[in-house]
């Protein structure tokens, strides 16, 4: 420590600017922050402009759940100005107790979003349609529906996938049988069978590779595609998309591109995963910070409780702005 | 948080044999004077807080980098030369060591991959391993501190990050080579789908299974994370410093013009990076997740359809690419303005002509970069009403460009140079700089872009701004700044050989190539040309430009013997041995950790030398007024 250079205006204020400088720095921080999640906001809109018609989803995120999120968010933002406000205050106690309860509702917005959200969406189906197989699947699409009443039209068909059958047909034979072995698949009359759990997106690369089999996605339907004319879904709901009782037979040739909803299945996806999976990153940072503050980093209390204020205030102000960046990402991702 | 003996020593100072840290000229070799510190030698030279320590080594691994991206050149130089002839000596080295075998053939030439792989690397490395490192890190961290009159950076232990981030990036950026595969390919403007399907597993001797995770591309884009992290961490660092430890009396208008447009530069940094950094981002699950951030639907490659969701928009790329790199360009240019109008203004012992335009000028360039980018993209179809619009703003950047040169030029007249080696090379970038900007306004156009682009001529075009305009006042920069860096003076001679020789080679590469590229030749070719009939009257200019090059290699070695000579044999240099104004020569040489050894005071602006009635041709800014 001797060998340190005392630097001026580390906590008090600098006459002229009337600012300590951690202060400077964490705004200029965030003005970089804006710029990164600026890039990734204008992505979107690039994306979301450019999607063909029917191409960008609406109402396959669970909004109740995001909403719920965005409160518990907007309230932490509440709970560590209350913190760093019992520092100014000098109520240590106080300060800590704020302080946890900040770090718990950051925890339990992660919680929810990676243990319950992501998943969710992990074990989701789509197929998209091609453009020339649109009519066959009418009954599950409803676009002679949409088309009257001057809607854009549908082109995936969404659910649980139930299994998917998969017959040889003209496909090169010791490829196919790799295939069936390497997955240990049974055989029923000819036909295979690849259960819902064990697919994956490999998988389907695989399948896409076996240029000539047949193959029939069997998919537990989502409402909207088990009653695609139903006025209900003319325009996204705010209630999550329930899964009807019926099924649907897919054949693998009429579909352009299909698997779980993870960031590869489409746009919407890719830049959901992007942006909310960046902005959880800075949550954990976040609370990596908040808990360093709460344990080791509060012993600074005793020798300069002001700089500890102002370290939580600088950290607040970052909390605040990821704040922010949900408050803009979960309008253009559950509502819009 | 008052350290009662730091603050004593740092506002006294008086005192140094007591403290230690204040180390006398003569006790401070290059090893010498450590065992006095109660440092150790890791913290003092390797794991430093010291702004001067950090601004050294950025020095030392930017020049480095850029000797090694500036090599990679020279054996591009060589296959554009002399396609498909064994590279002499090196060839044959290359490919005796393993990995070697992949890039070149068994009788030495270069392969194709190879040659993609340099090209790529060789921008990276001279941008953001070399320039930058050098012009913002190196210059940056060491000037502004000691010119505004501060003890250190406000954030000592960031400024180590920032460099030890930029380091893991360089490491992991050079390291790429040993990657199966080898390094990056898709030039160092990485443009998608191309660089999201580069260096897949099962292509270019990559084992099917290998993950993609580890190959040229993908650290490609993880080293630029890394460096933006750390250039974000050094411009919050600098811009802080400015506004907050300006010693007492050091008012915007006396700042020099070095801290204003490193202050400035830092602004394009902390803005400008972050969007390629999103960018990256969105490449980066392209090649790790599949994602198709950058792939439309129904892209074709080697002529099969990608499987890929598709969606996504190529020219995304482009713009978040190019929204950093044009900024990025006046990053490089910036602190070489700055650095150029100190040495002028030393060497002609009277103030700059129109201090404030400069100031004014540098402030509108940086604020203007930012709404250019678009003219790097004319040939994209992105339509000729936005094509317009990037024209219209790319004429009027060039105003305050022409402002910042002329006021340069004008400082000249009229004064009694001295042509020192740091004055010689300050001298030659104003052609150099001025012959690189002027050939750009005709690029400006969105019509006769539409012939020179992605020629040689674009190539001359920003080598004449970025070598000998920028290199060159980082070499005025090293000569002109070392005596107070080191103690010791670098030799006369030699800098005169450096400089003569280099002058002479860097217009011997690039002012050719202003007629290859007028005469239509691409920049990417592999084979220099050989191929191509609208090439043929023009081939025998490869061969001026490769000797040119390897010619400035040669002239760089009296530069670096002289470098590490000096730093240890040198003869010693005073205080202030170029009787200069600026706060940073009123320190002990080379300054202790803390800087300066009393309270610093501004009495004046920046360059005020042959003040009439003074007793002397300068007065320096901590001297009061008679």
């Amino acid at each position: 420590m001797s060998a340190e250079v005392e630097i001026p205006y580390t906590v008090t204020a600098r006459p002229d600017t009337g600012l300590y400088s951690a202060k400077i720095g964490i705004w200029l921080f965030l003005a970089s922050e804006a710029m990164l999640f600026g890039g990734l906001f204008s992505s979107y809109l690039f994306l979301r402009m450019g999607a063909g018609p029917g191409l960008w989803p609406h109402g396959l995120l669970n909004v109740p759940v995001g909403t719920l999120n965005t409160a518990i968010l907007i309230l932490s933002s509440v709970t560590v100005v209350m913190a760093w406000a019992a520092l100014k205050m000098r109520q240590f106690s106080k300060y800590r107790r704020w302080m946890a309860t900040t770090i718990g509702l950051a925890l339990v917005f992660l919680g929810i979003k990676l243990i319950y959200e992501y998943p969710q969406k992990f074990g989701h189906f789509g197929a998209y349609i091609k453009p020339e197989a649109l009519a066959k699947y009418e009954p599950y699409l409803g676009n002679n529906y949409l088309a009257s009443k001057g809607l854009s039209r549908r082109v995936e068909i969404t659910g649980h996938l139930h299994s998917i059958h998969l017959e040889a047909g003209t496909a090169d034979k010791p490829k196919f049988e790799a295939f069936i072995k390497k997955h240990d698949l049974k055989e029923e009359h000819g036909v295979y069978v690849i259960e819902g759990k064990e697919y994956t997106s490999k998988i389907q690369k695989e399948l896409d590779s076996l240029k000539g089999s047949k193959a029939e996605y069997e998919v537990k339907l989502d409402a909207v595609n088990a009653d695609p004319t139903n006025p209900v879904y003319d325009s996204p709901s705010l209630w999550p998309a329930k899964l009807s009782d019926k099924e649907a037979k897919i054949d693998k040739a009429d579909i352009r591109w299909a698997g779980m909803f993870t960031p590869e299945h489409s746009s919407f996806f890719s830049v959901y995963f992007t942006i909310t999976g960046l902005h959880a990153l800075h949550i954990v940072g976040g609370v990596v910070v908040f808990l360093y503050f709460l344990g080791p980093g509060s012993a600074l209390y005793k020798r300069n409780p002001e700089h500890l204020a102002n370290r939580v205030e600088c950290a607040g102000l970052y909390w605040h702005f990821v704040d922010l960046v949900w408050i803009l990402a979960f309008p253009l991702f559950y509502l819009l | 948080m008052t350290n009662p003996a730091d603050d004593a020593s740092f506002a006294g100072g008086a005192a140094p044999a007591v403290t230690g840290r204040h180390h006398a000229p003569a006790e401070h070799g290059a090893h010498a004077g450590h065992a006095h510190d109660e440092l150790s030698f890791w913290r003092k030279y390797i794991f430093s807080v010291d702004h001067k320590v950090i601004g050294i080594q950025y020095l030392v691994t930017g020049l480095v980098f850029l000797l090694v991206g500036f090599s990679m050149m020279l054996l591009m130089r060589w296959q554009l030369a002399y396609p498909g002839q064994p590279i002499p000596v090196i060839g044959k080295l290359l490919h005796g060591i393993r990995i070697g075998e992949a890039f070149i053939t068994p009788d030495g030439a270069m392969k194709p991959d190879f040659y993609n792989s340099l090209g790529a690397m060789h921008g990276t490395l001279m941008v953001f391993l070399g320039v930058v490192p050098v012009a913002f890190g190196a210059f940056g961290n060491y000037l502004v501190p000691l010119m505004i009159g501060a003890p250190d950076m406000s954030f000592p232990k960031l400024n180590m990050m920032s460099y030890w981030t930029n380091f893991l990036g360089s490491v992991m950026m050079i390291s790429s080579f040993l990657l199966p595969g080898g390094a990056a390919k898709s030039g160092w403007t990485s443009y998608s789908p191309l660089a999201s399907i580069a260096d897949q597993p099962g292509t270019l001797g990559i084992p099917d299974a290998w993950p993609i995770l580890f190959t040229g591309q993908t650290w490609w884009i993880l080293s630029m994370v890394f460096m933006i992290t750390s250039s974000l961490l050094g411009s919050v660092n600098i811009i802080v410093t400015v506004v907050q430890l300006r010693a007492p009396g050091m008012t915007w208008m006396r700042l020099p013009v070095l801290v204003w447009v490193q202050f400035i530069t830092a602004y394009l940094l902390l803005l400008a990076f972050p969007p390629l950094e999103s960018a990256a981002i969105m490449q980066f699950m392209d090649r790790v997740f599949n994602t198709s951030f950058f792939s439309p639907e129904g892209l074709i490659v080697s002529g099969l359809p990608l499987e890929k969701g598709g969606g996504g928009s190529v020219l995304l790329w482009q713009h978040l690419f190019w929204f950093l790199a044009h900024p990025e360009v006046y990053v490089l240019i910036l602190p070489a303005i700055g650095i150029v109008a100190e040495i002028i203004a030393n060497n002609t012992r009277k103030p700059l002509w129109s201090y404030k335009s400069l100031v004014f000028s540098a402030a509108a360039v940086g604020v203007l970069s930012f709404m250019v980018w678009a003219h790097h993209m004319y040939l994209t179809g992105m339509g000729i009403k936005i094509a317009a619009f990037f024209q219209t703003t790319t004429v009027l950047i060039s105003i305050p460009s022409v402002v910042i040169v002329t006021a340069l030029l004008i400082s000249l007249w009229g004064g009694s140079i001295r042509f020192t080696v740091p004055m010689l090379f300050a001298v030659a970038f104003l052609p150099m700089f001025g012959i690189g900007g002027l050939t750009g306004i005709p690029l400006a156009f969105n019509s006769i872009s539409l012939l020179l682009h992605d020629t040689y001529y674009v190539i001359s075009h920003f080598h004449y701004v970025v070598a000998p305009g920028t290199i060159f006042a980082l070499f005025a920069g090293v000569y002109y700044w070392f005596p107070k860096a080191v103690g010791r003076k670098l030799n006369d001679f030699w800098g005169r050989v450096h400089f003569f020789g280099s002058f002479i080679c860097m217009n011997g590469i690039f002012m050719p190539m202003f007629l290859q590229g007028m005469g239509g030749m691409h920049r990417r070719w592999y084979d220099g040309g050989a191929t191509y009939e609208l090439a043929k009257p023009l081939l025998h200019y490869n061969v001026v430009i490769s000797w040119s090059a390897f010619g400035l290699l040669l002239f760089q070695i009296p530069f670096i013997i002289n470098f590490i000579y000096s730093a240890f044999k040198g003869p010693k240099a005073s205080d202030n041995p170029w009787h200069a104004t600026t706060l940073e020569w009123n320190t002990p040489t080379p300054p202790g950790h803390g800087n300066f050894t009393g309270p610093v005071t501004v009495y004046r602006g920046p360059n005020e030398y042959s003040v009439p009635g003074a007793a002397r041709d300068y007065s320096p800014q901590w001297e009061a007024k008679a």
